[in-house]
């Protein structure tokens, strides 16, 4: 844990007004709308938060809580190549290294894609073209940003994928995607992300197509890379396992806002929000009993078209009628500082949270 | 990669003789059900019982059915002699046999309206690849566009319309109306432009329904390529929309093109019926549509086979360049 405190990723408010900003990637008040027939789709709805190199930030949630959308907005891939769907509806600000993304110059933002932030999808198979051999994708990703010769790039291609620990490098990279294993195409997946060293890694959520033990590896992987390139890390997952082996800072995500953030052991021992009592209460955990049930959280996540009035979790939240007045139900809580870089957007009282996290929740985990 | 050629010729090899077995079979079995004896109606209908029963006995039309399979089968590959009494045909190899008709060899024949056919095809599919895969491909990046729905309009008319309507109307247009073009077939030994005013129509009429249809199954697929997540990656990369477009997203989407044109392609090598009639083109679709009007079964014979085998070395072509596109398909 002593890793853990040392954190240096801020997590705070963004300012009203916008000056630029000064940490390496900042993101303020981030909305991702979708115009559909059925009515408009807030995927991300207000999205705040601060991110340094070198530091890792875990994006917890649902599915369906926004998690992946941001990361996509922050690639600025919601715009690119959109051919005849109704664009997606983007707003507020993302700062990455002192350049304002949204209202940059699109082949701008498309020259630092692959250079200055790289993202590792999910299901390694989909993710690469079935056509091309691994390294010729590789080298296509290098020479894409790099003005080098094939040779030069051939051999940083097999230097990657020595890096990442796939064996005999030299022979497969002329392998195909479906010569390899899942995670070995995760591997391959993770060296073509950072073969240009970018100061940006976006990895959404490299594990979950893969074997539990392959997944172990993989973020090992990635957590070495990280201290060897000394990138920024932003992990996307549904697991609070895997945050918690990585990240600096949490943030849990529902609905498409943020409800809890904070440096990954507050968010862990210290969780102020019912649904990340609710998280932390579904994960399955080696070291307690066997005939504990898990707890799932009750309910299923909110439509994010009509997003529930008051706070979004209020119809699955056991304490929703703990506050006076209804307020859960007519009132949005903000996002509030409730200890040391430590947020949460609840209506229980401090008191009241501190009392069933000690008294109800933690004892039962 | 190579044992996997080899697998492809070896089964196109097999197909090949199952074709000829099968087409055949039509000759031998076809004037059978239609209660037709095939000497009397390549001697005529007033004639003289010997002269039926010299064909018959020249053509082996008495031998058992296997000798007969053997003989036609060895015909085409080393040539066969007809033979009754001191009268002896030599027919050499490919041989078809002779018409009932004219008593021409069907072979020459054939080799002479070949080139007419494949000039047709061939030229009409070079039209119809651009202009169909192009028009999907732009219909798909502008999905919804008026550029979209009027490319998808006329496509459906493509589709719809049949050639003798189109080709028709063309006739009527631009040869008759506006005398453009004298539609009128020149080999292309004697005139190369006369040839090519010649041919312009028919490339034109039969190239508009198919690409039609190809612009239809472009956009299609091209729709449900730019889905994908490699295409996402390909764009996460950092790649220029053209190469997403271009390299990523095309090479998937020529997989089902490939294997449609391998399939119209050799079908029309076989004949385009219904265009050669329309502009009166001495092709191979002309001969088996008169052959098939006079019944006259060695001709059938020979344009089916050639038709088969076309359509046999074009799928084993597309099988090959689908491999060579396709990594995945090497193993299978």
């Amino acid at each position: 844990m002593t890793e853990l405190s040392k954190s240096g990723a801020a997590v705070g408010e963004p300012t009203a007004s916008s000056p630029a900003s000064t940490s390496f990637l900042e993101v303020r008040d981030l909305k991702v709308h979708f115009p559909t027939d059925d009515g408009l789709v807030k995927s991300v709805d207000g999205l705040s938060f601060q991110l340094e190199r070198g530091k890792t930030l875990g994006i917890v949630g649902e599915s369906g809580s926004g998690k992946s959308v941001t990361s996509l907005g922050i690639m600025g891939l919601h715009t690119a190549g959109q051919y005849g769907k109704r664009k997606a509806q983007i707003s507020g600000e993302i700062w990455l290294d002192g350049t304002e993304l949204l209202t940059a110059d699109p082949d701008h933002v498309r020259k630092l894609r692959g250079r200055e932030m790289a993202m590792i999808f999910q299901d390694p198979l989909s993710a690469l073209h079935p056509y091309y051999t691994i390294g010729a994708q590789i080298v296509e990703a290098y020479r894409t940003h790099h003005d080098v010769d094939k040779k030069t790039a051939r051999r940083r291609a097999i230097e990657m994928l020595d890096r990442v620990g796939i064996p005999q490098p030299d022979k497969r990279v002329d392998a195909y995607p479906h010569e390899f294993s899942g995670g070995m195409r995760q591997r391959a997946m993770i060296a073509m992300s950072l073969v240009n060293n970018p100061e940006l890694l976006i990895a959404d959520e490299p594990t979950t197509a893969l074997d539990v033990t392959v997944q172990a590896q993989i973020l090992d992987l990635i957590r070495d890379l990280q201290k060897e390139f000394g990138s920024a890390v932003i992990i996307i997952t549904h697991d609070l396992g895997v945050v918690a082996e990585l990240a600096d800072d949490i943030l849990v995500m529902y609905g498409g806002r943020c409800v809890e953030r904070g440096p990954a052991e507050k968010v862990f021992y210290e969780p102020r929000h019912p649904y990340t009592w609710g998280l932390l209460g579904s994960m399955p955990r080696l070291d307690r009993d066997q005939q504990e049930r898990l707890i799932p959280v009750k309910g299923s996540p909110p439509s994010l078209i009509n997003v529930p009035s008051g706070c979004a979790f209020n119809p699955r939240c056991p304490y929703a009628d703990l506050p006076k007045d209804n307020v859960t139900r007519t009132v949005r809580p903000d996002l509030t500082e409730i200890g040391d870089r430590h947020w949460a957007a609840c209506h229980l009282t401090p008191e009241q949270r501190e009392r069933i996290w000690t008294e109800e929740i933690a004892p039962k985990l | 990669m190579l044992a996997y050629l080899i697998r492809r010729l070896f089964a196109a090899a097999v197909m090949l003789a199952v074709i000829i077995l099968v087409v055949f079979s039509i000759f031998f079995l076809v004037p059978k059900w239609a209660g037709v004896d095939i000497a009397t109606s390549f001697v005529g209908k007033q004639a003289d019982p010997a002269a039926v029963n010299a064909v018959r006995e020249k053509l082996g039309l008495s031998d058992p059915i296997y000798s007969q399979v053997w003989e036609f089968f060895k015909g085409i590959f080393a040539g066969r002699t007809y033979a009754a009494g001191g009268d002896v045909t030599r027919c050499a190899a490919p041989c078809f046999g002779y018409s009932f008709r004219s008593e021409q060899a069907v072979w020459p024949v054939l080799t002479d309206r070949f080139p007419v056919t494949l000039a047709l095809a061939l030229g009409a599919a070079v039209l119809w690849l651009v202009f169909g895969v192009a028009a999907g491909v732009l219909s798909a990046l502008k999905r919804g566009s008026l550029w979209d729905r009027s490319a998808m309009v006329v496509a459906l008319g493509g589709v719809s319309l049949p050639i003798y309507f189109t080709g028709l109307l063309s006739l009527a247009i631009f040869s008759y109306g506006l005398k453009w073009i004298d539609a009128q077939y020149v080999p292309i030994g004697d005139s190369f432009t006369g040839w090519l005013g010649g041919m312009i129509l028919p490339w034109i009429t039969l190239a508009f329904l198919y690409a039609a249809m190809y612009a239809r199954i472009t956009r299609a697929t091209m729709l449900e390529i730019l889905g994908e997540d490699y295409i996402r990656t390909a764009r996460a990369k950092g790649l220029r929309e053209q190469t997403v477009i271009g390299k990523h997203a095309m090479r998937s989407t020529m997989t089902p093109i490939l294997t449609m044109l391998g399939m119209d392609l050799g079908a029309l090598i076989g004949g385009a019926i219904l265009t050669e009639t329309t502009f009166s083109l001495p092709g191979l679709g002309q001969k088996v549509l008169d052959s098939i009007k006079t019944q006259d079964l060695p001709f059938i014979l020979g344009v089916t086979l050639i038709t088969s085998v076309a359509v046999l070395i074009a799928n084993l072509v597309v099988d090959i360049l689908y491999a060579v596109i396709d990594p995945r398909v090497r193993l299978a």
